[in-house]
């Protein structure tokens, strides 16, 4: 530093220079983190665009033209309806339907449904984004009517009832994601079945018992650097301990439980699940440790002043009194266990599976290796049909993540209240 | 802490009361102690099961030829690594382009300018965004961001799958690590220092960037690996994004298949047990873990030396 200050003027105007770069950078930085807030809103926009807008359908036979006398499909009676089917399905295939319950006696959803999947056979021939349908809607309507013959143009909201309901199938009118998100509960809940308690218990291992030795730091390190191995090495894991070393356990076959149809094949719900159980071990001892670190000590004090052994005091009071953290840290796995994709492709997740899952020895398929499927076919249409199961999983994810800050909330009043 | 003082003067009991035997504790202890050595089982495991593939692999292809050859066939044997490594290199390149210097933008704007009321609401989206699946950002890289990327560059020069459109989205998912770990090491800076500054006359600007970033440099040092191991081991955008064919090119706008793509489209296909391509892929594995474990504990050696400075 000189000695000797610059003249009054220059370090005014110096001064002035510096406010100026000062307000400059300001903007710069606000501009950075409005542009980063942005990414999280063109992020959510580009799916919800996906999962809305203008579908073109073509059926195989006009719907008007199996009316005889004028008239919408749905505005005939059962009879009529019975009428357009033995008309137009082969006498095989009437006969067949017949034989499974009497035509006549069915209902009037039922039979739109038969007509509907056997005759119309409804096919999407070009589907628009949310953004077309809303913002050039007659453009839409214009290139619907001049590039494909005919076809009825309807509004599809891709998340709806059937999406929810029906199984994987190679229409994606028809196709839905019941067995996916059966899957994924399937597989979490026997995750955290298996992790939960583990963790719980490696934690207190390591909060209330382990002296601070090298043996017990180095698990600790061991922890941490494990919760940062990507998930994929899990799923290396996991295919060679689980699906191919333990294979007569995993398949269920060393219990005589093997599910129906399969191979001696360990590609089930249970590797899936002790891998990721596995990969979420390491959240649930973190937060499980954390949680006990934040009982008082005088809690355990007294406790063992009284008599308690170790584990009375663990049990009785330190557990107990963590639980609403250590359930949060549950919460988080859970939601990182169903965001997991790359893990269950390696494991060895169904490519095509049109039945529910029916136990922990059947294949597995889940909502996040489902849209992955879906997004790599080529089909526009299933494209859209991904972005509505990513907003099923994005609710789900957004319902955990809420209960966990309510969870906090109400950890945190209950403390407020007892101070 | 007081608790095990306590209990190391219980170890060594005055009246004989204490020495009554509890096999139930005992055996209670064990269990908790095998749980806990579980995580030591889990990276046994890992580099067991990585390791006993890996070695029955370089047993027909040399260390050499799989570290060097620039060609991955495994239809005409050859295994060569670069091709992918490369691709994960361009991709995790691109990601932290955009996400070191918005991250590191995002950390000071929140530690040294916002307001704590927006600073409580930004912290939360943030760790939103970091909660969304991969697989969703794979499919925002590939029905967003590449169609996107191919309007302004051309149809023509860009590729429908391209290591760009998957490294920049890769950026967006690292974003929110970078800044909430960087805002860490920049509010951990004393505040002795900024108010010394603030005695000086430096204003907001200059404090930050002369005095609170450089203190917190180490920090954010440990951010950026972190975020680095993050990028290389990252699988579904890539995956989805980048490409499906290994391809030896550091042209962001081609396609090239990284060393996580390349695992999960082998592995998601049908694989027979013993196959060179089964074999191949653990020994890719094996150095992806190798690199990512490398870069996770240079990150937090990083951390611990930076925080023992100021405590």
């Amino acid at each position: 530093m000189s000695s000797t200050l610059p003249a009054a003027g220059r370090l005014d105007s110096r001064l002035e220079e510096r406010r100026r770069k000062s307000g400059r950078w300001k903007i710069v930085f606000l501009t950075c983190t409005i542009v980063s807030i942005f990414f999280l809103a063109a992020l959510l926009a580009g799916i919800v665009n996906q999962a809305f807008g203008y579908v073109l359908v073509q059926t195989e036979i006009d719907p008007v033209s199996l009316v005889s006398h004028g008239g919408s499909l749905e505005g005939q009676d059962i009879q009529d309806l019975n009428l357009i089917l033995q008309e137009n399905l082969s006498r095989r295939l009437y006969r067949k339907l017949d034989a499974e319950s009497p035509l006549a006696n069915r209902s009037k959803t039922e039979l739109l449904t038969i007509i509907d999947t056997e005759i119309l056979k409804p096919h999407v021939v070009a589907t628009w984004s949310l953004f077309e349908s809303v913002f050039f809607k007659n453009a839409v309507i214009e290139s619907a009517g001049r590039d494909y013959m005919g076809g009825s143009l309807q509004f599809r909201s891709w998340v709806s009832g059937s999406l929810l309901a029906n199984s994987q199938s190679s229409d994606p009118l028809r196709s839905g994601i019941r067995g996916a998100i059966l899957g994924s509960l399937l597989t979490i809940f026997f995750t955290i079945l298996i992790a939960l308690p583990l963790g719980v218990a490696a934690a207190v291992w390591l909060e209330e018992y382990a002296k601070d030795n090298r043996f017990n730091r180095m698990i600790r390190t061991n922890i941490y650097n494990l919760a940062g191995v990507p998930s994929i090495i899990y799923g290396m894991l996991g295919l060679a301990l689980f699906v191919r070393a333990m294979a007569p356990l995993t398949s269920g076959a060393t219990f005589g439980v093997q599910a129906e149809g399969s191979s001696l094949d360990g590609r089930t719900v249970i590797s899936a699940s002790l891998s990721l159980a596995i990969l979420v071990l390491p959240i649930i001892i973190i937060n499980a440790q954390e949680a006990m670190r934040a009982v008082p000590q005088g809690l355990r004090h007294s406790s063992l002043a009284l008599g308690a052994t170790r584990w009375q005091t663990v049990w009785h009071h330190v557990l107990p009194a963590s639980a609403d953290r250590i359930l949060t840290g549950a919460v988080l796995a859970i939601s990182r266990a169903l965001g997991e994709t790359a893990p269950l492709v390696v494991v060895g997740a169904s490519t095509f599976l049109s039945m529910d899952p029916s136990g922990p020895f059947s294949k597995f398929t889940t909502l996040p290796i489902q849209i992955y499927q879906w997004s790599a076919r080529p089909q526009q249409e299933f494209r859209n049909l991904a972005a509505g199961a990513i907003i099923v999983l994005l609710i789900l994810l957004l319902s955990l993540n809420a209960s966990v800050i309510l969870m906090r909330n109400k950890y945190s009043d209950k403390k407020a209240a007892s101070q | 802490m007081g608790f095990r003082k306590a209990s190391k003067r219980s170890d060594q009991p005055a009246w004989g009361l204490l020495k009554r035997p509890r096999p139930g504790e005992t055996i209670i202890q064990s269990l908790l102690f095998f749980a806990a050595s579980i995580s030591i089982f889990t990276t046994f495991g890992i580099v067991a099961s990585l390791g006993i593939e890996a070695f029955t692999f370089f047993k027909k292809v040399s260390l050499v030829e799989f570290l060097t050859d620039t060609v991955w066939q495994p239809a005409i044997e050859r295994f060569g690594i670069l091709p992918l490594l490369s691709a994960t290199l361009v991709t995790s390149f691109w990601a932290m382009l955009l996400a070191l210097p918005l991250g590191l933008v995002v950390a000071i704007y929140l530690s040294e300018y916002a307001p704590r009321k927006i600073r409580n609401f930004l912290k939360p989206v943030l760790e939103l965004l970091a909660g969304i699946p991969t697989v969703v950002y794979g499919y925002f890289a590939l029905n967003t961001v590449t169609p996107l990327i191919r309007n302004l560059f051309g149809q023509q020069r860009v590729d429908v799958y391209n290591t760009l459109s998957a490294g920049l989205v890769m950026g967006i998912l690292i974003l929110p690590l970078i800044a909430s770990m960087c805002e860490d090491a920049l509010s951990s800076v004393p505040r002795s220092l900024k108010e010394g500054a603030y005695a000086m006359g430096a204003n907001k600007l200059e404090v930050s960037l002369t005095v609170v970033v450089p203190a917190a440099f180490s920090g954010i040092a440990a951010a950026f690996i972190l975020g680095l191991s993050r990028a290389v081991g990252e699988t579904m955008i890539v995956a989805m994004a980048a490409g499906a064919g290994p391809n030896l090119t550091l042209n962001p706008f081609k396609s090239a298949e990284t060393m996580t793509g390349h695992i999960v489209r082998i592995s998601g296909g049908d694989l027979s047990y013993d196959s060179m391509d089964y074999q191949s892929l653990f020994a890719i594995a094996l150095v992806l873990f190798i690199v990512t474990l490398g870069l996770n504990m240079l990150s937090s050696r990083i951390v611990r030396r930076f925080r023992e400075v100021y405590e």
